[in-house]
């Protein structure tokens, strides 16, 4: 299945280890991913205040170079993805706006793209069930929190593909993957966002009520599907030991990672090297179990 | 030939400030069959009452037209007035040279005054072809049904019975009580919610007047206000059989007036994934702590944990679950949860004394008598700890459900680590009400709720003449409140009851058997479903009790076989005639 994908600057960047790793494990499920030729940025937050509509323009210029290419387009940035598809159901509710947005980006776009999840399309379109019939490597053993953030859940009438309250989607993965997943009550708080630029102490509190959630649960390592939050959970966890006495870090997987691992593919360029806290000693001992 | 006499109002200044009512008199004096025309200042008033009947006997009128105000205001007054000194009622017409003419041309004073005396004429052309009519009188049966065994139905069923006329009282459940016996206890009433409600109970069974038919239901509802088919399936088997429908009974009554009383249910917990409903065994609703309070439940009236049988030491109450969100769930105020987590949160400081009682609150809604200090008893001689504000998360964690939340007082976020959590969730219609009320033609609001006839002013009526309410069915209320609107619900009944017969305005639609070809187009146009085939005849007829004389069925008959009484395709036509 060929669909079209839209990186973002994120995965671009900081984050093309998940990239990478989307690309790979995608690819060896049957998901063709096709990058969006001339893709600008997503716009980055969803414009709160609604009639400043200038902030719309991105999106759905993004949108409108995705209508040329097909049905669907799909992304793996969690913000991306919360910006991109709110924004398209605006597009299709709002006529006297839509006209506006039209205008100005020198389109005639109603919303006909679906913007999809990456995670939602491993899911729904491929299936875990498949995915489990590719692990080449089960992750046995493994006990995993899956940790979800915000963007993928709210609001849920505009965004949720999963239970705003009490997600699942994730934990299925990391099972089909072998995995055992944990149940902890921290899935979907907020990991303090932005707040980190201005008091990383703020973010830091925030950070270990889940992490702290997820241990207590169990957990040998965290995975998610948000670049801001494995950076939140990841960075905050070098300063914890300071803070939070006998505090012992664990690794912040993007469930990419994970997927590649289990589907026995190259994962060199996963982007290992970025992990505050480092995740190469749980990836050794997960391939020498294998062996 | 008739003999017209007109009478045209003053109104005060109201319609003689703008009309030149002298011309007006002078004009209508030509018109044909007048024989008597004068103005008075006030036309409604007794001597001007005083004056028409005057002239009828003395001018031999037969018929009578007021040219004044909307007929809406005085019509039924001069139909009286006419009847008094002996002409049909039918006989009177009301030329409206008020709204339509003074009030809104009155800075065109002659054109008013035109517009006047020609809206005069066309009545007049009008009268020339009124018919005599008598009202009808339709048969009443002096029998209620009741739906709902609960405290509304049982009050409204003792009410109607005890002035003397027959009761049919329908419930579902295999017992009456309906949600007032799941509770433990009344709030500002020390006794036990049994006593009080095993009286009513008992009263209702015993009563001679009152059928009770327990785990039935209605499947259909004919008829109309005085003469509804009402038909009841009963199932036979007991609730604890392999087969729950059983054997099904069907009865069929003849019923002048409904109580509709199916009471609530409450919003199912399960769609508080915020706060654990469903999720975690010791988050809990409040009809769930009612049963573990009730001296006969499960626990003797015990409040342990669900999930291990313990005695909680930390309980906390999170007001507003699912009401008062308009984003999420229900946007309404659910009304007794105030007032019975107050009751909850005291019973388990007498039971567990050293226990910590914590109340989520947005606002404290104690309105009514003795209410407000009943929740300050609660805050201070049980010390009850209210925080203003309302629960964001609960979670179960090492062996605890946690509360988050924030106390807007101090501004601060707050962290509660509870053993047991009780979610005053938000009061919801039964399921079926929606459907019941389809079959009672009975309107329903967007959440459910039977709709009454006036928010003010016609609060336990619905739209459908002969069907009223009672209780939670619609809107959630305590039981102070709901057997007033029982009360209320009952007299409603009796007062329609009072009446030896119903009667029937006569202006209303008929058919001309000769001219109607039996093509059924007036059935559809009908907006009250007054209009039917006649069994063999192939013949379009009007139900006289459902009609409202709208002309809708004369408008659409291609045959002008469909008729209203004194507003006949033909008078229209003289009028306009009489008008060009």
């Amino acid at each position: 299945m060929k669909v079209s994908y839209f990186p973002g600057c994120t995965l671009n960047t900081t984050g093309k280890g998940f990239d990478n790793a989307v690309r790979a494990s995608a690819a060896a499920v049957g998901l063709d991913l096709v990058e969006l030729p001339d893709w600008n940025c997503c716009g980055a937050t969803y414009p709160l205040i609604i009639d400043n509509m200038l902030e719309l323009a991105a999106p759905a210029h993004v949108l409108v170079a995705a209508q040329q290419e097909g049905s669907i387009l799909t992304t793996a940035c969690s913000t991306c993805y919360n910006v991109l598809k709110r924004t398209n159901k605006f597009i299709q509710e709002h006529e006297e706006e839509r006209d506006r947005i039209n205008t100005f980006i020198e389109a005639e776009y109603a919303g006909e793209v679906e913007v999809k999840d990456i995670l939602h399309m491993l899911r729904d379109d491929v299936g875990f069930e498949a995915i489990a019939d590719k692990v080449q490597l089960p992750l046995k053993d493994l006990k995993v929190a899956s940790y979800y953030g915000c963007m993928v859940l709210r609001p849920p009438n505009e965004v949720a593909y999963d239970d705003p309250d009490h997600p699942t989607s994730l934990d299925d993965l990391v099972a089909a993957l072998g995995a055992t997943p944990v149940d902890f009550a921290h899935k979907n708080e907020c990991c303090g966002a932005y707040l980190a630029v201005k008091d990383e102490s703020i973010t830091r509190e925030m950070v270990y009520a889940i992490l702290r959630s997820a241990q207590n649960a169990g957990a040998e390592a965290v995975v998610t599907n948000c670049p801001l939050c494995q950076f939140n959970l990841d960075k905050q966890q070098a300063e914890m030991r300071k803070s939070y006495a006998g505090y012992q870090p664990v690794p912040i997987f993007y469930f990419s990672q994970l997927m590649g691992l289990a589907l026995g593919l190259e994962t060199e360029d996963y982007g290992w090297e970025r992990h505050y806290v480092d995740a190469r000693p749980l990836v050794q001992k997960l391939l020498e179990g294998a062996s | 030939m008739k003999r017209i006499g007109i009478f045209v109002c003053h109104c005060g200044n109201n319609i003689a400030g703008t009309l030149d009512i002298d011309r007006v008199v002078e004009a209508i004096r030509e018109f044909p069959e007048v024989v008597y025309a004068i103005d008075y200042k006030y036309m409604c008033s007794d001597p001007g009452q005083q004056l028409i009947r005057e002239h009828i006997l003395e001018d031999q009128l037969d018929a009578v037209i007021v040219a004044a105000c909307s007929p809406s205001m005085h019509e039924t007054t001069f139909r009286r007035t006419a009847e008094a000194a002996g002409i049909n009622p039918y006989q009177t017409e009301i030329a409206n040279i008020r709204e339509q003419a003074s009030w809104v041309h009155q800075k065109q004073q002659e054109a008013a005054t035109n517009k006047a005396i020609e809206t005069i004429r066309t009545i007049v052309a009008k009268a020339h072809y009124n018919q005599s009519l008598m009202p009808f009188y339709l048969p009443l049966v002096k029998r209620s049904l009741v739906i709902g065994g609960g405290i509304a139905g049982m009050q409204a069923a003792l009410d109607i019975a005890d002035a003397g006329y027959p009761v049919v009282l329908v419930e579902k459940a295999d017992r009456l009580g309906g949600r007032m016996a799941e509770l433990s206890g009344l709030y500002l009433d020390s006794d036990a919610a049994a006593d009080p409600l095993g009286q009513k109970i008992k009263a209702v069974t015993h009563h001679p007047n009152i059928q009770v038919i327990t785990q039935a239901a209605i499947t259909e509802v004919g008829g109309y206000v005085g003469n509804f088919t009402v038909q009841i399936e009963q199932r036979t088997a007991s609730p604890a059989d392999q087969d729950p429908a059983g054997e099904l009974v069907p009865y069929s009554f003849d019923i002048g007036a409904i109580v509709v009383a199916t009471g609530y249910d409450l919003y199912d917990k399960k769609n508080l994934g915020e706060y654990g409903g469903g999720r975690y065994p010791d988050v809990i609703d409040g009809l769930q702590l009612e049963e573990m309070l009730r001296p006969d439940g499960p626990t003797g009236g015990r409040i342990v944990r669900p999930s291990d049988g313990k005695v909680p030491k930390e309980m906390v109450w999170v007001q507003c679950a699912g009401s008062r969100d308009p984003e999420l769930h229900k946007p309404y105020c659910s009304k007794v949860c105030c007032m019975y987590v107050a009751k909850q949160s005291m019973a388990y400081k007498q039971q567990v004394p050293d226990g910590q009682a914590t109340v989520f609150y947005i606002d404290i809604r104690s309105q009514g008598k003795d209410y407000e200090e009943y929740v300050q008893r609660a805050m201070e001689e049980h010390d009850v700890l209210y925080i203003r504000g309302k629960a964001s998360k609960v979670f179960q964690e090492n062996g605890h459900v946690t509360v988050w939340g924030v106390d807007t007082l101090t501004g601060l976020p707050l962290e509660v680590e509870a053993d047991l959590v009780v979610l005053a969730t938000a009061i919801v219609p039964r399921a079926d009400a929606q459907e019941l009320g389809q079959r009672l033609r009975v309107g329903t609001d967007e959440h459910g709720f039977l709709s009454e006839a006036h928010p003010k002013l016609r609060p336990v009526e619905s739209l459908t003449a002969g069907v009223f309410l009672a209780g939670a069915a619609h809107f959630p209320k305590d039981i102070p409140e709901t057997v007033a609107q029982a009360s209320g619900a009952a007299s409603k009944v009796l007062s329609l009851f009072s009446q030896r017969q119903m009667v029937q305005e006569p202006t209303i639609a008929f058919v001309d058997p000769e001219l109607c070809s039996g093509c059924g187009l007036c059935i559809p146009a009908c907006p009250y479903d007054a209009r039917s085939m006649h069994e063999w005849q192939h013949i379009a007829v009007v139900n006289t009790a459902l009609c409202q004389g709208c002309g809708a069925c004369a408008m659409v008959c291609p045959n002008k076989a469909c008729r209203v009484r004194n507003l006949t395709q033909g008078q229209i036509l003289s009028m306009m005639e009489a008008y060009l």
